[in-house]
């Protein structure tokens, strides 16, 4: 511990912050799996440069892994551009055959006469407590060089992830930021492969971004929050791991990246599941409520008395279960409606609402009928749909722009117009 | 002997893998076969832990049973969570994987396992694993395994092949005509995870990605219909197992790993010879507007 221990910590953390930044342009191109692939793709690399040199020393291993998963992302590239395969099957493509072609290689050394490369699969398959100083000196360095890289060519990475068809169209060196852009995500995932593996190094490249996408929406916010996050996950992770003596590093790490991310998906605000949920359930309580108030009015409209029992109420509209009863207690408990005995009917402030929501049916069927020429037979079920939706605002658009009409193209009564102001 | 079972072995796996991996790269999802290979870890681990035996039923229950998971908890990501499905993939096998080997590291100081003997079987061991029945010898248990998941695998596409056609290439349509396309999802899905998890115990999880990919793909190269595709991923699949099996005993090393190598040459192949033979149609084509070549009555003269 102690030293050493520290100095893992921050090797970890920029790690994290390095993956993580880079994986925000992969995030938006929607190439999240690329990562995964490059990890793999590595493997071949490693072996052959240990084949070529004899040492297990990082910096001939490093260069090695960078060429291989250079030649794994060309290859993707290659085989996507120039056949009909999807680009998500090419990714396993090379994903299986590199990884595959490392494998044969890797048992190939292990069963002939090439010396020691007992260390070899330390590299792959992530033990962050493994890593030497020089190790982690090396991937400190690259992590700082791919974040000042990013920031430097920030406005010219943003530009290509969003449009790189505009980028191309202004004249921006498209080939020179394709190529910046793969060498982040190899030089990411060639730095990240020590501390977490193989297999996990997609988490660093996905997770942060996906996380992060879920509270902003702006490229530099997003980059530096996917950062945070992995930056505080790789830092817990460490620490959790060296709680226990055979407790993995790369794991806990993911792990806790894993556990942020699904809060972030769960209970952020705005777009997480459940914020989206709640906002759902209003507005179909809203919907129910704006129909059942439409179904005394026009029951009123029909029959010119004022309540209702249930039963009639019920032949005039299907309500799913205790709907109605549920429905009508809670406009009761709003003042929408009164009750006398069994039966019920609109008051004051529920006959005003009701008039409303019809008003907005009404216009909305005349609105498809005389601007949009659409047949008054085909006009009910949208406005069925936009009667929920349309704004005062919108109101007065339609109303100015109809001439303050006062019947539909069924000629019923646009109700609540005649005391109008103009 | 031996090494025909392990011929025998790999190219059961290349079929059934290959069949069901035609679907897959039909409905754009050729990554969920390699998410499933490493999310059915902490499966395998519960399994065992439960059932205190490394006995093949548990653990191809347990595993089967997190395939099934990684599927299911992908669809809520990207319908519930509005997540691309790219990164829901990642992030949920990343996860279960992480649980699964941190699962083996709490338990490792009792337990008799470890992610490499689980995730990286080789199929060099297939012939040993002998079932016998009395004292008679009946051969290696997973190609027997591997045959009764074949027949089965062969019956599902025989009785669901338009059921699976139809979701996979327009399941908006297939929503309309009233077919369930959730349920052929999970069917699917849960073939594959079977698959899957019964194939890469024996041949290691790398083999079984690669099979489940690459023969498909290399056959969608060169034809027009499902059913070609189908019968040259078999073709494929096979050659692969084979060629790969020599190519292992020739250069000495992984015979699994030499069987992906196997079928990524065919890929590439198969892959250039399709380059040229376009390009040399480009050329003929563009020679007969360049009126260098004639035809008489409507037929080509060169």
């Amino acid at each position: 511990m102690g030293g050493n221990f520290a100095w893992v910590m921050i090797g970890c953390a920029l790690i994290g912050a390095g993956a993580s930044a880079v994986g925000v342009f992969s995030f938006l191109r929607k190439q999240a799996l690329v990562g995964d692939a490059v990890a793999h793709a590595l493997l071949p690399g490693v072996v052959l440069a240990f084949m070529f040199t004899g040492e297990k020393d990082i910096w001939f291993l490093f260069p090695g892994a960078f060429v291989a998963g250079w030649l794994g992302l060309l290859s993707i590239d290659l085989i996507s551009k120039n056949s009909k395969i999807k680009p998500d099957t090419a990714i396993a493509i090379v994903l299986t055959v590199f990884f595959a072609i490392g494998i044969v290689l890797l048992t190939h050394v292990q069963q002939s006469n090439y010396g020691n490369q007992s260390g070899l699969e330390a590299f792959l398959f992530g033990k962050a407590a493994a890593m030497l100083p020089a190790d982690i000196t090396l991937f400190v360095t690259v992590d700082i060089a791919l974040i000042l890289l990013i920031v430097l060519t920030y406005r010219y990475l943003k530009l290509y992830s969003f449009d790189p068809d505009f980028a191309k169209a202004i004249g921006l060196p498209v080939k020179l930021i394709q190529f910046i852009l793969s060498s982040l995500t190899v030089l990411a995932v060639a730095s990240g492969i020590q501390a977490v593996g193989v297999v996990l190094m997609a988490a660093l490249i996905i997770t942060p971004a996906a996380a992060a996408r879920f509270f902003t929406g702006r490229l530099s916010h997003m980059i530096i929050l996917a950062m945070v996050i992995g930056i505080i996950s790789s830092l817990i992770g460490v620490y959790i791991s060296s709680l226990a003596v055979s407790m993995p590093t790369g794991p806990w790490i993911v792990m806790v990246l894993s556990i942020i991310a699904i809060m972030a998906f769960v209970f952020a605000p705005r777009k997480g599941m459940l914020q989206r949920s709640r906002k759902r359930k209003t507005h179909q309580v809203k919907i129910r409520r704006e129909n059942l108030l439409k179904l005394f009015y026009s029951l009123e409209e029909k029959k010119q008395k004022q309540f209702y029992t249930r039963p009639q109420l019920l032949r005039s509209r299907r309500f799913r279960g205790r709907e109605l009863e549920l429905l009508l207690n809670r406009l009761l408990k709003k003042g929408l409606l009164q009750k006398q005995e069994n039966r019920y009917g609109l008051t004051e402030k529920g006959r005003s609402e009701a008039t409303r929501v019809v008003r907005l049916h009404r216009l909305w069927e005349l609105y498809l009928n005389e601007r949009m020429n659409i047949a008054p037979d085909h006009v009910h079920h949208d406005a069925e749909a936009i009667e929920h939706i349309i704004t005062p605002e919108l109101e007065r658009e339609l109303l100015k722009d109809l001439g303050y009409p006062e019947l539909d193209p069924h000629h019923s009564e646009i109700p609540g117009i005649k005391g109008m102001q103009r | 002997m031996n090494d025909f079972w392990i011929i025998l072995e790999g190219s059961l796996v290349a079929v059934s893998c290959g069949l069901l991996g035609v679907y897959l790269i039909l409905r754009k999802m050729a990554m969920v076969g390699d998410a499933i290979s490493h999310a059915v870890l902490p499966g395998i681990v519960i399994a065992y832990l439960v059932a205190q035996s490394r006995s093949s039923f548990f653990t191809l229950l347990g595993a089967a049973l997190f395939g099934l998971l990684t599927t299911f908890m992908i669809e809520v990501f990207s319908k519930k969570a509005r997540i691309q499905s790219d990164a829901s993939i990642g992030i949920t096998f990343t996860w279960l994987f992480a649980i699964g080997v941190i699962l083996v590291s709490a338990f490792s100081g009792n337990v008799d396992l470890d992610q490499e003997c689980v995730l990286y079987g080789d199929i060099a061991y297939v012939p040993f694993d002998t079932l016998y029945i009395g004292s008679t010898d009946l051969g290696p248990a997973p190609v027997w395994l591997q045959a009764i998941n074949l027949i089965a695998v062969l019956i599902l596409l025989r009785v669901g092949h338009r059921g699976f056609l139809i979701t996979s290439f327009d399941p908006a349509f297939s929503s309309g005509l009233g077919i369930k396309t959730d349920t052929w999802h999970y069917v699917l899905m849960g073939a594959v995870s079977f698959t899957v998890v019964l194939s890469f115990n024996a041949v290691g999880a790398i083999l079984v990605v690669a099979f489940l990919v690459v023969p498909p793909a290399t056959a969608y190269l060169i034809s027009k219909q499902v059913e070609t595709m189908m019968a040259y991923t078999v073709l494929f699949g096979i050659l692969s197992a084979i060629g790969g099996f020599y190519l292992a005993t020739w250069w000495n090393s992984s015979i699994s790993g030499a069987m992906a190598v196997a079928a990524g040459i065919l890929f590439v192949l198969v892959f250039a010879a399709k380059k040229v033979f376009m390009r040399q149609q480009k050329k003929t084509t563009a020679n007969a507007f360049d009126g260098k070549l004639e035809f008489r009555d409507g037929v080509l003269v060169d």
